[in-house]
């Protein structure tokens, strides 16, 4: 039974979100399946060292064998025995556009991953359900393209210089007052990579004597990012309110660690689409919870823009909330709008700010201008200011194809993870050999997924992870279904029991349980 | 209910300070059309000194149509990191043959080049380890840095005396420890033509310590890669240094090749690592592949015109020259290096006052047509800021007249200005 919550009217619609219980046996099986590919791991290092099997590492060159050892050994003994054995499930290389259907280049190996040779061939209409493809904008024609053609053919691929320098073109500013329109705040701006937006202003609006709560789950680049900042870090259990409004409470009464004075500011680090768990932040409690303590919350929008709301413009949208109350919107224009990027919007002294002391403004080159068209052109569609209403249809398709991929999946017996309504789904796996065998049956059926095991997810949690799009058609899905339905039986992977634990009766192991009114 | 009540107190300071209104750093120039050889910048039409556009090929239309096939057949984003389907043809065939070009083994592509060496540097060295680096190390070096957690030494900008007597403490200390001197890590960054200083670094000399104290060598050649030595290749191409003496060399691919991106290039034991570690490689989307594409197709163009390179240094010797003897304002940099800076002979105290001044030199070029930028720092964060300073960008599609009439106009605003 799902867990339904409304907490107090904050929610204007149910919200589901399961997280199955992994079943004893296979725990117990993961940890036993690990530990003979360890055991396995130190005979061949063992053989290898004592030169019994040939060594296809990569070594160090004559003239420096006495430097210090670049690489610890230990460090490598993942990715030397467990990772090598089933390479062949990542770095596919495809060799058309990205969209529904996709084509791959065939690889082999000969000496068990170890080199790959490409046969040449291509195998063609691998139903792509790895890319963030989320609306479908990743096309090779139609109205964005022809666009994206007319702007490189009059302003060339690069820019060569910095914002603050002589890298501003008019078409930036387009493109930001475009932005701050499509997310309803003041003013936005962008940035030619979303994950160095994320590294690069963090810093600028904290530092030293400041505290930042990020989820336990948080991506690479918001870590990268707090930690360049210098400010301290304090890490709250998933999506858990009261675990967050605990810090809260404490950071403010305790004051900092050793000389007790106030901090400065408190900065709250969410996500709004978790892209491993599939889950949705709890947006209107955390807006709760930021007013009442008075702090600054950052949404980091990467996978959710585009995904979520009914005309797309994101959790917020979804949550029927303002967007005023979130303090810095961030996102990226990888995932729904087909192209490279992130963004940053809110307050016009906000954006002033970041446009004085942004890393990124004063050091790193602007973006690339037919990028930087298709955006535009794809927002605009979007938003239906190209006068049609293909916008509107995907967004729709999306939340239908999402509805209906999750329902016939957890019909199969399979454990899904995450929110009802959120287009990443993650199949949970948990066996290491099974990681391999998913991805290499799902190609042979012609079905393109990402697999994805330590260290991205806790050791036994290891999943496959499908990304719907609204390029996906009924048909492509059903076909898709109908493959993972035979694989899961084969591999004997539909290991829920339909016994759903409700999320907020997780083990919550701190001692002190503050009363929350409703 | 005493915690109810500090709650209640406590007042955050605002999210950001505000900014006042005519910080120089918050207008940008609005450049209109492509920024080419002939820019319109704030409506003016001006000609361009202040892209890193070194060989001009952001106009070329070869790349043009190389990157437009690639559009077609490809779209625009690659939607997703190149763990994860986004490894296209493309992005091989430019790892190759950045490769092949470099005579190194294998190569890696970033899709930003701020993250570049920002991503390779703490992938290869941690917490414990040691870090020997010129004080006008790049931004992204600085970051690069921070990133890593190790112990950073300084050393005087092109000082060799500096450096060797840093590595001399260290040996000391090694010798007081020798059991954690065997695991700790020893790299030294240098940057093959500086971007704060524009002078280069004495590469032999770092060779022969590299192998006297055990060190390893990374060289970031963002503005020297396509513009020294005889085809291009670099600063080891410039001093005919073997390529394998050098542990890891990182580049931009924004300044000579016109796209967007980095790369890093040396012998498959050190760029295979960043495979699985390098952060900005693996939790980042991929360079879109027309970009990618335009970048095979100006590495082609610099392949079959090896002397484009010699143009481009003789008029940088050309304008080096020109510029010798402008009162009040002193040339800093190399001859041959194609970015420049001016800085004031004498400053007037302030640092604001300073950027006021060349801000004046710079509107009154900009207004007879010459465009030009002063370098922007952000000035809390760099370790050793640099003074400030009008940077001058050498690209081999300006004329030996456009140079000439740039330095008389610089003279004039010069003169006119500070006196």
């Amino acid at each position: 039974i799902n867990h339904i919550v409304h907490n107090g009217g904050l929610y204007k619609r149910p919200f589901n979100e399961a997280f199955e219980e992994t079943p004893m046996l296979v725990a117990v099986l993961t940890y036993v399946g690990y530990g003979v590919l360890t055991l396995f791991g130190y005979l061949r290092d063992f053989m290898r060292q004592w030169k019994i099997e040939k060594c296809q590492n990569a070594t160090e060159r004559e003239e420096q064998k006495d430097f210090v050892p670049l690489y610890q050994d230990f460090e490598n003994f993942y990715n030397r025995n467990l990772y090598m054995r089933i390479r062949d499930s990542w770095n596919r290389p495809i060799c058309s556009v990205p969209g529904a259907k996709v084509d791959m280049m065939e690889r082999v190996s000969y000496d068990y991953n170890w080199t790959f040779t490409y046969t040449g061939r291509v195998i063609k209409d691998i139903i792509n359900m790895g890319s963030y493809n989320y609306l479908g904008f990743a096309q090779s024609a139609g109205a964005c393209q022809e666009a994206a053609a007319k702007v490189l053919s009059q302003y060339g691929s690069g820019v060569c210089s910095t914002r603050q320098e002589m890298g501003n073109l008019d078409k930036h500013e387009e493109l930001e007052e475009l932005v701050a329109r499509f997310l309803g705040v003041e003013s936005a701006m962008t940035y030619g990579m979303g994950f160095a937006t994320n590294s690069m202003n963090i810093p600028a609006l904290v530092g030293k004597g400041c505290l930042i709560l990020s989820d336990e789950l948080n991506h690479a680049s918001l870590v990268l990012g707090a930690r360049l900042s210098g400010a301290t870090i304090r890490i709250f259990k998933h999506n858990n309110m009261q675990s967050l409004e605990k810090l809260l409470k404490d950071a403010i009464v305790h004051g900092q660690p050793r000389t007790r004075r106030p901090w400065k500011k408190i900065l709250i680090l969410v996500e709004g689409i978790y892209s491993m768990e599939g889950s949705i932040v709890r947006l209107p409690e955390v807006i709760a919870l930021k007013k009442k303590y008075k702090s600054y919350l950052y949404l980091d929008e990467a996978h959710s823009i585009g995904a979520l709301g009914p005309s797309g413009r994101g959790v917020v949208e979804y949550f029927g909330l303002s967007p005023e109350d979130v303090d810095v919107m961030m996102g990226t224009f990888t995932k729904s709008f087909g192209a490279a990027g992130g963004y940053i919007g809110g307050k016009k002294e906000l954006i002033d700010y970041l446009r004085t002391y942004s890393h990124s403004a004063a050091y790193a080159t602007s973006m690339s201008p037919p990028v930087v068209e298709q955006i535009i052109t794809s927002m605009k569609c979007i938003m239906g200011e190209d006068g049609t209403t293909i916008g509107r249809a995907r967004v729709q398709q999306l939340a239908e194809n999402t509805r209906y991929f999750r329902r016939r999946l957890k019909e199969m017996g399979f454990i899904i993870y995450g929110n009802e309504d959120s287009p990443v789904v993650p199949l949970m796996l948990y066996m290491p050999a099974k990681i391999g065998a998913f991805g290499r049956e799902m190609l042979k059926r012609n079905i393109g997924v990402v697999v994805v095991g330590f260290p991205a997810t806790p050791i036994i949690e290891s999943r496959a992870r499908f990304c719907l799009s609204a390029a996906h058609t009924k048909e492509m899905l059903d076909t898709a279904l109908k493959e993972i339905n035979e694989v899961g039986d084969l591999l004997q992977v539909k290991y829920s029991r339909r016994r759903l634990v409700p999320l907020l009766d997780r083990p919550f192991d701190e001692t002190t349980y503050e009363e929350t009114e409703d | 209910q005493e915690k109810e009540e500090l709650i209640e107190e406590w007042q955050p300071e605002p999210l950001v300070p505000p900014v006042p209104k005519d910080h120089p750093a918050l207008n940008y120039n609005i450049v209109s059309g492509p920024p080419t050889h002939i820019i319109t910048v704030n409506g003016k039409e001006c000609i361009n000194f202040a892209s890193f556009n070194f060989l001009g090929l952001l106009n070329n239309e070869k790349v043009k149509s190389a990157a437009q096939a690639s559009l077609k057949k490809y779209g625009v984003g690659t939607c997703g990191p190149r763990g994860f389907y986004g490894t296209f043809d493309v992005h091989l065939e430019l790892e190759e043959r950045l490769a092949k070009f470099m005579r190194t083994e294998e190569a890696i592509i970033y899709s930003y080049g701020f993250a570049t060496i920002a991503s390779a540097i703490p992938a290869y060295s941690k917490r414990g380890d040691i870090v020997f680096v010129d004080e006008a190390a790049c931004f992204a070096i600085q970051k690069g840095l921070q990133a890593s957690r190790s112990n950073i030494k300084l050393f005087k900008h092109n000082d060799m005396a500096d450096l060797e007597r840093l590595l001399k403490e260290q040996e000391t200390e090694d010798q007081k420890n020798p059991r954690k001197a065997r695991v700790t890590r020893r790299f030294i960054v240098v940057e093959g033509l500086y971007m704060n200083t524009g002078d280069i670094c004495p590469l032999p000399e770092l060779i022969k310590l590299k192998y006297k104290y055990k060190v390893r060598i990374f060289l970031e050649e963002s503005l020297s890669f396509g513009v020294l030595g005889e085809h291009g290749r670099g600063i080891t191409e410039h001093f005919g240094i073997n390529i394998d003496d050098i542990d890891l060399i990182s580049a931009n691919m924004e300044n000579s090749l016109a796209s967007i991106g980095g790369f890093c290039c040396g012998r498959s034991f050190i760029i295979d690592h960043q495979r699985l570690s390098g952060q900005g490689y693996c939790f980042s989307a991929s360079l879109p592949p027309l970009l990618a594409a335009a970048a095979i197709e100006a590495l082609n163009i610099m392949e079959d015109n090896p002397d484009i390179f010699q143009t481009l240094q003789a008029k940088c010797e050309r304008i080096h020259k020109a510029l010798q003897g402008i009162s009040g304002l002193k040339v800093v940099g190399e001859s041959f290096s194609p970015a420049l800076h001016l800085q004031l002979e004498e400053s007037c105290g302030s640092r604001e006052n300073d950027v006021k001044l060349l801000k004046r030199i710079v509107d009154y070029c900009m207004n007879s047509g010459i465009a030009l930028t002063q370098a922007r720092y952000l000035e809390k964060e760099e370790k050793c800021l640099p003074p400030p300073s009008i940077r001058v960008v050498i690209t081999v599609e300006q004329t030996e007249q456009e140079l000439d009439k740039a330095a008389s106009l610089l003279k004039e605003a010069a003169q006119s200005v500070l006196n």
